[in-house]
């Protein structure tokens, strides 16, 4: 209820800072403007085209994200060996900016897909994969000895003690994952041109269309609450049955 | 002197913790207080400390009206892992009331070495609590009470979560301390045996809403020791007095 | 012995590997990693790393402290104000929503293409983890730390610094952990965008004027440096934050 007050408190606020000369209303205009320009968008064929494009980087890159780091990590994590060895090379390499790619993706890819993918995966990919390597590093020695004395393969150990172990640290890796992979999408567009509702900013930006620019930048943060909130709600009904979450509601 | 009259507690919506409480402790007195558990100690402490607003009635300390923390009262609670801050070594834990207090820095070491060697704990001052055992802990926490150099010192429960031999030396730590130190002690327990074997009077709260059920002298004497104070003949008929009478209370407010 | 070899073993392997398999390219895009090291050499001299590197470092720091003292100072208040909070958490949300990199072209209409620009475009991408983790933080103080606070007197601002402020740190550095990842970021799109000197303006130079072993060594920079600041970082809070990993230790172990 006063989350709603605050919200409209925002709308007021962007609407009277304009109108009241504080602010030109050519840097900030005033939130009907804004909402106006973003009913003008709204009715074009090219703004929902942009919409799916960033929606399609982002769903294909979190996919091959995921799908990469649950792999990796539970391959490297199923073998101690492999998590010694590369321990050291997974903290170099994660804190490399995603951005540094920027130009070989230009190079490689020019203003296609591809150039957001790139992007888009390799930021992501980091968020899953450590995410099961600490879900790996979790599993109880006790229910691993458990499952070897009752000679479980080491498939069947990977299958019923690790996998139930790392899922709910696989499921905050997605959720950390999926923002990332807007934020990757939308800067990929942004930075590179490559289509999608970055572009649009851009475009909107370089011709002077502010509060199309307003508009726009507004849909990309509504998309990440939206994506929030739906991650955070799939993770909540797909683990309601694991033991980790049931145990924290309250009795 | 602390006086308590017709203190009354009602938590939102229409839940009477504290009925009509009233009572005095002497200046320099060791009372305990007992009651079944449930039974709104808590709040009473709370509102003795000044950390809880009563719905009616009023605490005094010294004759002052309590109506925030009061400066000359020093408070250990049950929790002493919650209660010491984790990210100060234990001297800072100690010395952190009296810098409030704005004591010079050579009377503050000096307080917080005296206190920690009452204690027994001289030689843990760069410790961190969570580096000690529990009942170490405790004893930090006490000597964090006492060198604030209080005229009332309350205890809530403190000794609920250390295992039985150290709650016996906290036990007599918290009897010579007061001898010592001649502070006014308020110590709450669900503990019969510990309010009979520490107390100079022993109060009995009833079960929630809480009124003061009875009150006993303990007349023991002065020196006390686990091993023969426990077998005191007196002793038993002192804890079962009291028994009896926590017992009356639970029955009272389950039939009535 | 063996402990080094783990930690030495795959990164030797893994550049051994690509200085090898790149040895005889032929390809425009992939040059030899000896030619990159090579260009690493005369590309990046004194002279390039005053210019171009600690003008980056400079916005990059001011920037990130001043989104931590903003943060800190607007999520305790917001920590402490349950009202507060309530009424402005969606709008925390939306904002934090927003990706960081489209501020650029809105905070360039403001305050143009200076330092000032890229400062205020760091500042504002980065505050919202350290504010949302900081208010997180502060909520979580326990409530019988609070109490003795009280009990001992210790109100007021000296409450704050004493007691608030240490019991929420672990979660105000994993926001400034975060916060400091989004800001390499930004410090690098912010000279893509507008700019004539900086790490990102030089490396899309290289990449624009078909430089490529040139631009390869200025990703190679890149990724140094990050690892660089996480590493600073690490140290930093491993000391800051002794208390808490040896208190969870301590924990873990009983």
């Amino acid at each position: 209820m006063r989350g709603l007050l605050g919200l409209a408190g925002l709308l007021v606020i962007v609407e009277a800072l304009p109108r009241s000369g504080l602010v030109d209303d050519g840097y900030l205009p005033p939130t009907s403007r804004i909402v106006a320009a973003l009913g003008d968008e709204v009715v074009t064929a090219e703004f929902w085209q942009a919409v799916a494009d960033t929606l399609t980087a982002w769903v294909i890159g979190l996919a091959v994200a995921v799908a990469a780091g649950v792999v990796v990590g539970v391959a490297i994590g199923a073998v101690p060996v492999l998590r010694a060895a590369t321990s050291s090379t997974i903290e170099f390499l994660r804190p490399i900016p995603s951005v540094a790619l920027i130009p070989l993706a230009v190079l490689l890819y020019g203003t296609d897909l591809g150039s957001t993918l790139l992007l888009v995966v390799y930021a992501a990919f980091w968020q899953v994969l450590v995410q099961v390597l600490y879900g790996v590093a979790d599993v109880d020695p006790i229910a691993d000895e458990t499952a070897r004395s009752f000679r479980f393969g080491a498939w069947a150990r990977i299958r019923h003690v690790l996998w139930p172990t790392a899922l709910p640290y696989v499921f905050t890796g997605v959720r950390l994952a999926a923002s990332v992979a807007l934020v990757l999408a939308v800067t990929a567009e942004l930075v590179i041109g490559a289509p999608g509702l970055g572009k649009m900013i851009a475009v909107a930006q370089t011709s002077g269309a502010v509060p199309d620019m307003y508009a726009l930048i507004a849909v990309t943060g509504l998309l990440g609450v939206a994506i929030n909130l739906a991650a955070r709600a799939f993770e909540r009904r797909t683990l309601a049955w694991h033991q980790s979450v049931r145990g924290e509601v309250p009795a | 002197m602390l006086s308590v009259s017709g203190l009354r507690k009602v938590y939102q919506p229409h839940v009477e913790a504290l009925r009509d409480l009233t009572f005095t402790v002497e200046r320099g007195e060791l009372v305990c207080l007992v009651g079944p558990s449930g039974c709104g100690k808590t709040t009473l402490l709370r509102c003795i400390a000044g950390l809880l607003e009563p719905t009616g009635g009023k605490v005094s300390l010294d004759g002052r009206e309590v109506s925030g923390p009061p400066p000359g009262l020093a408070m250990v609670f049950q929790e002493y892992g919650r209660s010491l801050f984790p990210w100060m070594t234990v001297r800072d834990n100690v010395e952190l009331p009296l810098k409030q207090k704005r004591l010079p820095r050579t009377r503050r070491s000096a307080l917080v070495e005296e206190s920690l060697t009452a204690v027994g704990l001289a030689g843990s001052e760069s410790a961190y609590p969570w580096q000690l055992s529990g009942g170490m802990q405790q004893r930090v926490a006490i000597a964090r009470a006492v060198a604030y150099e209080p005229s009332t010192l309350l205890m809530d429960e403190p000794f609920a979560a250390v295992d039985a031999q150290t709650r016996a030396d906290l036990e007599d730590l918290v009897r010579s301390l007061w001898q010592r130190l001649g502070v006014t002690v308020l110590f709450i327990t669900h503990d019969i045996d510990e309010a009979v074997y520490l107390g100079q009077r022993v109060l009995m709260l009833s079960s929630s809403p809480t009124v003061v059920q009875d009150e006993i002298t303990v007349d023991l004497p002065a020196e006390r020791d686990q091993l023969h104070t426990r077998a005191d003949p007196r002793f038993t008929e002192l804890r079962t007095h009291v028994y009896e009478q926590i017992q009356a209370a639970k029955l009272s407010t389950r039939t009535g | 012995m063996r402990k080094v070899a783990y930690v030495l073993g795959l990164p030797v392997v893994l550049f051994a590997a690509w200085y090898l398999i790149s040895a005889g390219s032929e390809s425009f895009y992939a040059p030899p990693l000896r030619d990159i090291l090579a260009s690493f050499g005369r590309t990046w001299t004194l002279d390039r790393l005053q210019a171009d590197v600690l003008p980056s470092l400079l916005r990059l720091t001011a920037g990130f402290l001043l989104a931590a003292v903003i943060g800190v100072a607007l999520g305790v208040a917001i920590g402490l104000g349950p009202r507060l909070r309530a009424t402005v958490e969606p709008v925390l949300e939306f904002f934090r929503a927003i990706p960081p990199p489209v501020l650029v072209p809105v905070i360039m209409l403001f305050a143009g293409i200076g330092n000032g620009m890229k400062i205020i475009v760091i500042v504002f991408g980065c505050v919202w983890p350290v504010l949302l983790n900081t208010v997180e933080g502060v909520r979580a103080v326990d409530s019988v730390q609070l109490d003795t606070a009280r009990a001992y007197g210790i109100n007021g601002f000296d409450r704050i610094r004493r007691v608030v402020l240490p019991s929420a740190s672990p979660q105000i550095a994993a926001g400034l952990r975060q916060a400091l990842s989004i800001a390499i970021i930004l410090m690098v799109i912010s000279e893509m965008f507008a700019a004539s000197n900086g790490l990102g303006f030089t490396i899309v130079q290289f990449q624009r004027s078909f430089a490529i072993p040139e631009m390869w060594s200025g990703i190679i920079l890149l990724g140094l440096l990050g690892f660089g600041l996480s590493l600073l970082f690490r140290l930093a809070e491993g000391r800051a934050l002794r208390w808490y990993h040896g208190l969870r230790a301590a924990s873990k172990g009983r």
